[in-house]
C-alpha cells in the first residue's frame, strides 16, 4: 500500500485524532458546527420557556410528566457519555477493539434512552391526548425534546456507520479523527440533555 | 537498541498521563451522577420553587461545565477557539431566552 496509516507503538502518535492536519481542521469543524448548534437548541429553548404555560386548557407539565423516567433517561445518557470517553481512552492507547467494544456500549445505551424517549411520547400521546397540536406548550414541547431525540437517532446512525465501515481497517491516522469527531458530538448532545431535564422537567414539576 | 528503549518509555509515560486523564474524568462523572441525584432529590422532596430552580439550574451549569472541560477536553490546550465559538453560542443562548421571556412579561 503506497499510503499505510496503520499505527503501531513506533509510529503512535500522542494524540492521533489530531496527528494530521485533516484531523485538525475535522477538530475545529466540529467546534464550529457545536456553536451553531448551541444557538439552534437556544431558539427551541426560548420558545419554550416562553409557551410552557400556554397549555390551552390540556394536560399541563406536572399532568404529565414522571420523574422515575426521566431519571433513567438522563442516567443512561450520562453513562454513554462516560463509556465513549472510554473508548477515546482506548484509542489513545492503539487499542482498536476496546475502542469499539466501547462504542458499542454507547451505541446501546443511546438505543436504549430513544426507546425509551419513544414510549414516553406514544405514553403522552395514547394515555393524555397531548400531541403536538393539543396547545402551544405541546408544539414548544415536543419540538425541543423531539429535535434533541431526532439528534440522538442521527448519532446513532453516525456512529453505527463508523463501527461498522472501519470494523475490518483496524485503527489508523485516517478514521482516528473521525471516531474522535463523533465522540465530541455525543457529549454535546449530553450537555443539552442535561439541560432539557433540568428546564423541561424538573422545573416544570416544581412551578 | 537504546532508541528502542527510549520509544518503549515514551509509550509508558504516555499511558500513564492517559491513565491519569482517565481517573479525572471517572471523578468528573462520579460528580456529575451526584449532581443529578442532588437535582431529583431537591424536587421530590416538593421544597420551595423560589429556593429550588436557582438550585437546578446551578446544578446544571456545572455538569455542563465538567461535560465541556473534561469529557470535551476543552481545559487541554489549543482550545481557545472552540472556547470562544461555545461561549459565543451561550452568550446568543443568553439573549433570546431574556427576549423570548420578556416577550411574554407583560
Amino acid at each position: 500500500m503506497s499510503q499505510d496509516h496503520s499505527l503501531n507503538p513506533e509510529t503512535m502518535p500522542q494524540d492521533p485524532a489530531k496527528a494530521t492536519m485533516e484531523g485538525k481542521h475535522k477538530h475545529l469543524g466540529l467546534w464550529i458546527f457545536l456553536g451553531g448548534e448551541t444557538v439552534l437548541f437556544a431558539c427551541l429553548f426560548g420558545t419554550y420557556l416562553a409557551l410552557r404555560n400556554s397549555t390551552a386548557g390540556g394536560p399541563s407539565s406536572q399532568d404529565l410528566f414522571g420523574l422515575e423516567l426521566v431519571f433513567l433517561m438522563t442516567i443512561l445518557l450520562l453513562t454513554s457519555s462516560l463509556t465513549s470517553v472510554y473508548a477515546i481512552y482506548h484509542m489513545k492507547n492503539n487499542d482498536f477493539k476496546k475502542m469499539q467494544l466501547w462504542f458499542g456500549i454507547t451505541a446501546l445505551l443511546g438505543i436504549s434512552f430513544l426507546a425509551l424517549e419513544i414510549y414516553e411520547f406514544a405514553h403522552y400521546i395514547i394515555d393524555y391526548g397531548f400531541t403536538f397540536r393539543s396547545s402551544a406548550f405541546g408544539s414548544a414541547f415536543y419540538a425541543l425534546v423531539g429535535f434533541h431525540g431526532g439528534h440522538v437517532a442521527f448519532g446513532l446512525g453516525w456512529l453505527i456507520a463508523l463501527m461498522v465501515r472501519n470494523a475490518k481497517r483496524g485503527l489508523s491516522l485516517y478514521n482516528a479523527p473521525k471516531y474522535n469527531t463523533f465522540g465530541l458530538y455525543w457529549h454535546f448532545i449530553d450537555v443539552v440533555w442535561v439541560f432539557i431535564f433540568t428546564v423541561v422537567y424538573l422545573m416544570g414539576m416544581v412551578s | 537498541m537504546t532508541e528502542n528503549t527510549n520509544t518503549n518509555k515514551i509509550n509508558s509515560f504516555q499511558r500513564e498521563k492517559n491513565r491519569d486523564e482517565m481517573r479525572q474524568q471517572i471523578i468528573t462523572f462520579a460528580l456529575m451522577i451526584f449532581f443529578t441525584m442532588i437535582a431529583f432529590f431537591a424536587v421530590m422532596m416538593g421544597i420551595s420553587s423560589t429556593f429550588v430552580i436557582p438550585l437546578l439550574l446551578v446544578l446544571a451549569v456545572v455538569q455542563v461545565g465538567f461535560q465541556f472541560y473534561y469529557f470535551m477536553h476543552m481545559k487541554d490546550k489549543g482550545h481557545e477557539i472552540p472556547a470562544a465559538l461555545i461561549y459565543g453560542g451561550i452568550f446568543v443562548t443568553a439573549l433570546v431566552i431574556v427576549t423570548f421571556v420578556a416577550i411574554i412579561w407583560w
